[in-house]
């Protein structure tokens, strides 16, 4: 009965969880329904994960309306590797936000908080499961909203701005999806991904079908800040409080990513792909955003918009692997979403633990402090050489498909801006250790202790992940390639 | 007790938890024992031709491939391991006890890595352990010379792994052989050995931070970094012509910055560029004798340069600097360090009868028996400087020259036994050879003290220290300043730069002007678009909005613009 419904009840639990913890008194009640359903959601998507990893797919046709005129959710690998990140790290999270949260959020306004968290992860699960391309712009429309009332719940007056900001935005690239889709609908009257990639063939010459992928190609590239669309990001991720920095950087954009590659892949094809700028577009456009995101990042001021612009510098190693189209180049992509997701996860929650004691996010009140929080430290110290890429860290992994990927293309140029992205990352990961280590506190400070252990557990959890991914890529890379198998092998 | 296949790297790395977690005597305890047990396992239970392998990522790792010339290696480690920590043991700082076990552990593990990606995997690791040696001396300097240190070693590794990848995309093949200097990865790969070998130009990291590290890390960096260098090169590029000319080059041009350096430990590092270079011409020459007079200098360098840098740490350590200017006169409260650093620069000159001596002669000999005439030469006079700059300069200006009025103690117990040791070593290899010979991965047939080597060398020694009695007696000599001496990190620290920010101010000229060329262009538009100059949309700017929609327009159009003209 479960196994059956599994896709449903992946949405439909936070979904119907969002309304009931909005009643509930405020207090822990709240956060302690979260936690629960986050955990269940976990567990769902393992299970999901566990059952489509032999490349079986599960099709589940809500309201008994069969395909293509009802709505089909459709899971194979890769939106089931998709949505286990996603549920795993709001598992991990939610530990995280009890205490960052008590701080940071005004009381009265925690199940709102948590409300919208859950609308937030709904979205986002609902994004990677469905296999329509309408009921995706819902779903993408609900973790936006529930994103920018999250984001808005900073604890600076800027955070309202930067919500409003990203808003328009992100309502910008939403509407371009949604013309893209209302062209598709149009020259095909249907809206179910199989059914779009059976049926857009015959319409491939069409100017329409080209003029709608370059909607949904720009439009999906903001919402995963694909360089120059990123510049929503890194105010959103900055002013955002703690614990939505951690889940919006390790999912928001991954989702995006995995959007970009069913349009691309599964409802187009790569080869109508190859007869469109999209190639190309992606190869410059990922190593624009290597370069200058990580030049950016360098001159950063405030940890928290450094780690952001590092972001936007990893979601153009991302496109550098779609834009290589091979099987190599893919899987480059999917195993960094997932590694990524693990080492930006574990640096906010540092950066948070740290803004947790200090109640800023500047590197230069950071002085001294790596040894009054060692863990914390630590903890940043392990993450941040995942981010570099050094070898027995997951960042290593993804660092080496995405190179493998672009020397098999004889891509030399793209293989030296991977390369000398991770000296970039080197500089400004540094600048956190020096100003964490190396300087020496101000002396009239009291001590600062340590982060409390429910911020430390679900932190150095992350950065066993990170060295446990560097070792066993069983699971990270065996996915990512019966994934990838799938994506290429659909009807061409 | 072990299985003979267990990676030599590994019992260091379990040491250095243990030293983690652990204190005073047994602390110690641990790092002495980690080597002698480890070497003894290394001795006894592992021969030639043992291999281990781990499957990951699709590739076959090799961490564990011995053979002749990685066990000569592995041996010569263990040993340097030992001296250098019995010369560390009364330092109670827990970073440098750790980074030091770390740091041998990698050197181990690299010189017993059987593929690239293995031998990337230790390279990294050197650099990242050892620059904590560095950082441990807690002063700026020491810190922004540890910082430039990462910056080279970090740049070898990359240069490294994009080698490997390029030789994995080329052959598929991962094994670390010979490679040669046939393409793009080739060359890639030489480049990086090069880096951590010192090569002219390429040595600045070495000069620059050496002389910041700690009294005692600097022992454990002169052990390991450039030798697992000069082990890379003896796999992978042995008789590579070009490397005989930087080699020599290698051996000359150190000398006269070593002459005129005040730092000692600084001489000491020019003198190590150049005890490099003979073992790098060795691995050019590229026959059995060369390579053998290679890695046998190399195990010998391992020995007596951790001597010298041993006793001038021992000075550093009881008198707070090393500058030959501030020293002297030391001979009459630390008798038994001077006497023991004399011991350590007759090696290093090359004594018949001490263990430079057994080494260098075999290169030489290859170089003649080559017929380099000229380079052979080279190193000859290269010979003579090593007798000037480490073999007189050192303990004369130290322990001996005017009499500075220091008056201090003998260095500590731990530090005398670590260097006994060492002496003891240096007489022992100079003496009785055939016991190192009969370690040398290739069969030859070699005996140095026939009477042409020996009267050469002492020719050449006696009058190099005529030359410097009478250039001393005449005041000629090189007095012992205070200064800064100018190397190629010049390069680095002016024309550099200089020519970034050339190029930086140019671009932002050029930015300028298209910037007012496109704004008298758009003039014409209006005083709407003059309100929103282009400059405003730096994609940097905090409150970006309007950026973004013109963005999100000049791409969409780019894009159909090129997808109309491409269908």
């Amino acid at each position: 009965m479960i196994e059956q419904n599994l896709s449903l009840l992946l949405v439909a639990i936070p979904l119907l969880a969002a309304p009931i913890v909005a009643t509930l008194p405020r207090g822990k009640l709240p956060w302690l329904f979260t936690l629960s359903v986050s955990w269940v959601c976990l567990g769902l998507a393992i299970w999901q994960l566990w059952l489509v990893t032999d490349g079986r797919i599960i099709s589940y046709e809500l309201g008994g309306w069969a395909p293509p005129w009802g709505i089909e959710y459709r899971i194979d690998a890769v939106n089931a590797f998709v949505a286990l990140i996603v549920a795993g790290i709001a598992a991990v999270a939610l530990p995280y936000a009890l205490r960052s949260v008590e701080q940071e959020i005004p009381l009265q306004q925690t199940p709102l908080f948590y409300t919208a968290f859950l609308l937030c992860l709904t979205g986002l699960l609902g994004i990677t499961l469905t296999g329509d391309v309408f009921n995706l712009f819902v779903f993408l429309e609900i973790s936006s909203l529930s994103s920018y009332a999250l984001i808005s719940m900073g604890r600076q007056r800027r955070a309202l701005t930067a919500a409003y900001q990203y808003l328009i935005m992100g309502t910008i690239g939403a509407t371009f999806l949604l013309i893209g889709i209302g062209l598709i609908y149009a020259e095909t009257g249907s809206l179910n991904m199989m059914d779009l990639s059976v049926r857009l063939p015959a319409t491939f010459e069409h100017r329409t079908i080209h003029t709608a992928f370059a909607f949904i190609v720009v439009g999906v590239g903001l919402k995963l800040a694909m360089f120059p669309l990123h510049v929503w990001l890194p105010n959103a991720y900055t002013y955002a409080p703690s614990v939505i920095s951690v889940f919006l950087s390790a999912t928001a954009t991954k989702v995006a990513v995995y959007v970009m590659l069913r349009m691309v892949f599964t409802v187009f094809s790569g080869s109508f792909t190859q007869d469109t700028p999209t190639g190309n577009m992606f190869m410059v456009l990922g190593i624009g955003g290597v370069l200058v995101a990580s030049v950016y990042a360098v001159y950063q001021r405030d940890a928290k918009r450094l780690l952001a612009y590092s972001s936007v510098a990893q979601v153009g190693y991302m496109v550098l692997g779609i834009a290589f189209g091979t099987a190599l180049g893919l899987t480059a992509t999917l195993v960094h979403m997932f590694n990524h997701a693990l080492m930006k996860g574990a640096l906010f929650m540092a950066i948070g633990a740290l803004v947790y004691r200090l109640g800023s996010s500047q590197i230069d009140a950071f002085n001294g402090l790596g040894r009054q929080m060692p863990w914390t430290f630590a903890a940043l110290f392990i993450a941040g050489l995942s981010l570099i890429g050094v070898p027995g860290t997951a960042g290593f992994i993804s660092k080496w498909y995405l190179v493998l990927a672009a020397l098999e293309k004889s891509n030399w140029i793209a293989a030296i801006v991977i390369l000398a992205g991770s000296l970039f990352a080197v500089i400004y990961m540094w600048k956190l250790v020096e100003a964490l280590f190396f300087r020496s506190a101000p002396q009239s400070d009291a001590a600062v202790k340590e982060a409390p252990l429910s911020l430390l557990v679900p932190m150095w959890l992350l950065v066993v992940a990170n060295l446990y991914f560097g070792f066993n890529t069983q699971l990270t890379v065996g996915i990512a390639q019966t994934a990838v198998n799938i994506l290429r092998a659909l009807p061409q | 007790m072990w299985t003979s296949d267990l990676p030599p790297f590994i019992p260091f790395f379990v040491a250095a938890l243990l030293v983690l977690v652990t204190g005073g005597w047994l602390r110690g305890a641990i790092m002495v024992l980690t080597p002698v047990v480890g070497g003894l396992h290394l001795w006894y239970d592992v021969s030639p031709g043992i291999t281990y392998t781990w499957n990951m990522l699709d590739y076959q790792l090799i961490p564990m491939r011995s053979d002749r010339l990685s066990l000569l290696f592995g041996y010569l480690f263990h040993i340097a391991a030992l001296l250098a920590i019995v010369f560390a043991l009364q330092v109670r700082d827990t970073t440098q006890s750790v980074a030091s076990m770390l740091y041998a552990g990698a050197a181990l593990g690299a010189v017993f890595a059987g593929d690239l990606i293995t031998l990337f995997v230790f390279w990294e690791l050197l650099a990242i352990t050892s620059v904590f040696l560095i950082w441990a001396r807690r002063t700026e300097k020491a810190l922004n010379a540890g910082f430039r240190y990462l910056i080279f070693q970090v740049t070898s590794g990359m240069l490294l792994l994009a080698g490997a990848l390029v030789q994995i995309q080329q052959t598929g093949s991962l094994a670390f052989e010979f490679i040669g200097l046939q393409g793009v990865s080739g060359w890639l790969i030489f480049l990086a050995f090069g880096i951590k070998c010192a090569f002219p130009f390429l040595h600045n990291w070495l000069t620059d931070a050496y002389p910041e590290a700690t009294p005692t890390g600097a022992v454990f960096l002169s052990a390991f970094t450039t030798k697992v260098a000069v082990y890379a090169l003896a796999r992978g590029f042995p008789g590579t012509e070009i490397l005989v000319y930087i080699g020599t080059v290698m051996t000359c041009f150190p000398i006269f910055f070593a002459v005129i350096e005040n730092d000692l430990r600084r001489v000491l590092a020019y003198s190590m560029i150049n005890q490099v270079g003979f073992m790098v011409c060795g691995v050019g020459i590229g026959t059995a004798l060369a390579l053998n007079g290679a890695v046998a200098h190399a195990f010998n360098d391992v020995i007596f340069k951790g001597l010298l840098f041993m006793a001038m740490g021992a000075v550093l350590y009881r008198v707070g600097n090393t500058n030959g200017s501030d020293l002297g006169g030391l001979y009459k409260t630390m008798p038994k360090t001077a006497m023991l650093c004399i011991v350590g620069a007759s090696s290093i000159s090359a004594f018949p009868l001490f263990s430079g001596f057994v080494s260098k002669s075999m290169v030489m000999s290859a170089m003649i028996e080559q017929g380099h005439d000229v380079l052979w030469l080279a190193l000859l006079f290269a010979s003579a400087g090593v007798f000037h700059h480490a073999g007189i300069k050192i303990p004369y200006f130290a322990f001996f020259a005017h009499d500075s009025g220091i008056r201090t103690q003998e260095a500590p117990l731990n530090m005398l036994v670590a260097m006994s040791i060492a002496a003891a070593l240096c007489i022992f290899i100079g003496s009785q050879p055939q016991y190192l010979y009969a370690l040398l991965p290739w069969q030859v047939d070699y005996w140095p003290f026939d009477a042409t080597h020996v009267l050469t060398q002492l020719q050449l020694l006696f009058f190099s220290a005529l030359a410097f009695v009478w250039l001393n007696k005449q005041g000629l000599y090189p007095p012992e300043l205070h200064s800064v001496n100018l190397d190629a990190e010049w390069v680095y620290r002016k024309p550099l730069p200089a020519m970034a920010r050339l190029a930086y101010r140019s671009a932002t000229q050029m930015g300028n002007n298209l910037d007012s060329i496109s704004k008298t262009g758009l003039k014409w538009l209006g005083n709407s678009l003059k309100r929103a100059p282009l400059s405003g949309y730096h994609l940097a700017s905090s409150w970006p909005t309007g950026s973004m929609v013109l963005w999100i327009a000049v791409i969409l159009g780019a894009y159909l613009l090129v997808d109309v003209l491409m269908m």
